[in-house]
């Protein structure tokens, strides 16, 4: 079970948490002139790469909000967590 | 322990642990079962004998010992029907065509209903499953009892058992055995089985798979399969594209030895639990994964007791029972819970992936399909509709809560 810094409440178990998949992925700036191709990426395939990864967690049993972690997924390390809008260097 | 150290324990008994070659008309990159099984039928129904498998670790590392062990073909669309009830027939042959005793044993796949619209899902499965040449029967409650009489069916339950299908043809195997069976099978058949040999590196040429960097020096190869479930991403990276697919930790658990109280394999999507026992004896749970990305091989222990929290809403008397060991692997998960079985972006390099938490009951058809893909440059027409194509063309197979359990 992970410890997870919402960082807006603070330490607190993973329970409370819902998972949201890989952060910082944008909607498309303009959607009617996507390809099919594109469109798949967008939709389907996401980072799966080992290591540090950025990540959307809800504290969902908390304050609800949604947030940003980073993440070594191949060690469980818990770098740091950042507020929607801040970006992955603004971690702690 | 060096993972050579182990390999050579294993090998004189029944594989050799041979030096790669230079080259081979084809390499399965992963030696996992359904690696071993598409070497295994390469070999056999399309006679690659000049082939191998590269596996990171041993043969018996990964996966392959970290399943439940559930065999069973009750998928709802057409499709996964066809592609898990032909690895069921395949099963119904192995013990005698791998002269192994792999335990294979038919004992009943029951998929409890706790809702009307369980009840109604269900029935609807069967239907399907029937349509589709595959054995499905409706219980309601009192013949769920007596097929199970461990079961609790008391209206009181916070989740009352309002009946199940049951598939009679589906049960259990035992992994290791299987594991040693196809090893075996591939050994004697010509098959080089590598251990130790992690792929650092995928060649391509003019958009074309030439061979593989490894730990062990670099291998040329005519074709390429892509066999390694968690870590495919990782591999398709190398090749310059990318899958569909998320690694997260499934865990398992199994209890202390008891004798045998459970006849057959009870599944719940509802309370999300299955359950069956090991011929030894040991009670096998299993759940859903573990809601992140992981490579760990291991996940949260809160998991582990929703599980078997789960576990005691249907089998009071396990409150008593003991937790021997829990323990995690890394399943690769499609948007649609489907696999993906084809042909790839580059020529010559085809890839096996996806299987997620159901991979085990499917180990003989997915090495069936994929040695004819790899051998023919053409997916069977059992994979044809699992290409990776089918993110883009739409046709997906979405079997996510279709396929009688949460994934």
């Amino acid at each position: 079970m992970f410890q997870i810094r919402c960082p807006y409440c603070g330490p607190r178990d993973e329970p409370e948490f819902k998972y949201g998949g890989q952060a910082h992925v944008a909607y498309p700036a303009d959607p009617e002139q996507l390809s099919d191709e594109e469109w798949t990426r967008f939709l389907f395939v996401r980072d799966n790469s080992r290591g540090r990864y950025a990540e959307r967690w809800n504290h969902a049993a908390g304050c609800r909000r949604w947030f940003n972690v980073i993440r070594d997924n191949g060690t469980h390390e818990m770098v740091g967590s950042y507020r929607s809008g801040e970006q992955p260097e603004d971690a702690r | 322990m060096d993972p050579n150290e182990h390999a050579l324990h294993n090998a004189p008994f029944l594989w050799r642990n041979p030096e790669p070659k230079a080259s081979y008309d084809a390499v399965i990159v992963g030696g996992g079962l359904h690696g071993l099984s598409t070497a295994y039928y390469l070999a056999k129904n399309h006679g690659l004998t000049n082939i191998a498998v590269v596996e990171r670790g041993w043969i018996g590392n990964g996966n392959a010992v970290r399943n439940t062990t559930i065999i069973r073909s009750n998928y709802l669309w057409d499709e996964s029907a066809a592609m898990y009830e032909h690895a069921l027939q395949l099963w119904e042959g192995w013990e005698e065509e791998l002269d192994y005793d792999i335990l294979f044993s038919q004992r009943g796949v029951l998929n409890l209903a706790h809702n009307l619209h369980d009840e109604r899902e269900s029935i609807r499965r069967v239907n399907a499953n029937r349509l589709n040449g595959v054995d499905a029967e409706w219980l309601d409650a009192d013949a769920v009892k007596e097929f199970c009489p461990i079961v609790d069916i008391s209206p009181e339950a916070r989740y009352p058992v309002m009946g199940a299908t049951l598939q009679r043809r589906g049960g259990i195997a035992r992994h290791d055995a299987v594991i040693f069976a196809l090893g075996r099978a591939c050994d004697a058949l010509g098959v080089d089985i590598i251990q130790g040999c992690e792929v650092t590196d995928i060649d391509v040429v003019n958009g074309r798979v030439t061979g593989l960097q490894t730990s062990r020096g670099p291998i040329a190869a005519g074709k390429v399969g892509l066999v390694a479930a968690g870590r495919t991403s990782l591999l398709t990276a190398m090749a310059g594209f990318a899958v569909p697919i998320q690694s997260h930790p499934l865990q398992a658990l199994v209890s202390e030895v008891y004798e045998q109280v459970l006849n057959c394999v009870v599944m719940s999507n509802a309370v999300h639990v299955y359950v069956s026992q090991a011929h030894k004896g040991e009670l096998v749970m299993g759940a859903g994964i573990d809601a992140f990305n992981s490579y760990a091989q291991r996940g949260g222990l809160h998991v582990i007791e929703e599980q078997m929290s789960a576990g005691m809403q249907l089998f009071p008397q396990f409150s008593r029972a003991r937790v021997l060991r829990t323990w995690g692997g890394i399943v690769d998960v499609c948007p649609d819970a489907s696999p993906i079985v084809g042909l790839t972006p580059v020529e010559n390099l085809y890839v096996n992936c996806g299987w997620g938490t159901g991979g085990f009951k499917a180990t003989p058809g997915s090495g069936w399909v994929m040695a004819h893909t790899i051998a023919t440059g053409e997916p069977h027409a059992l994979n044809r509709p699992f290409s990776l194509e089918r993110f883009e063309t739409g046709e997906l197979i979405d079997e996510h809560g279709a396929a009688a359990v949460a994934h």
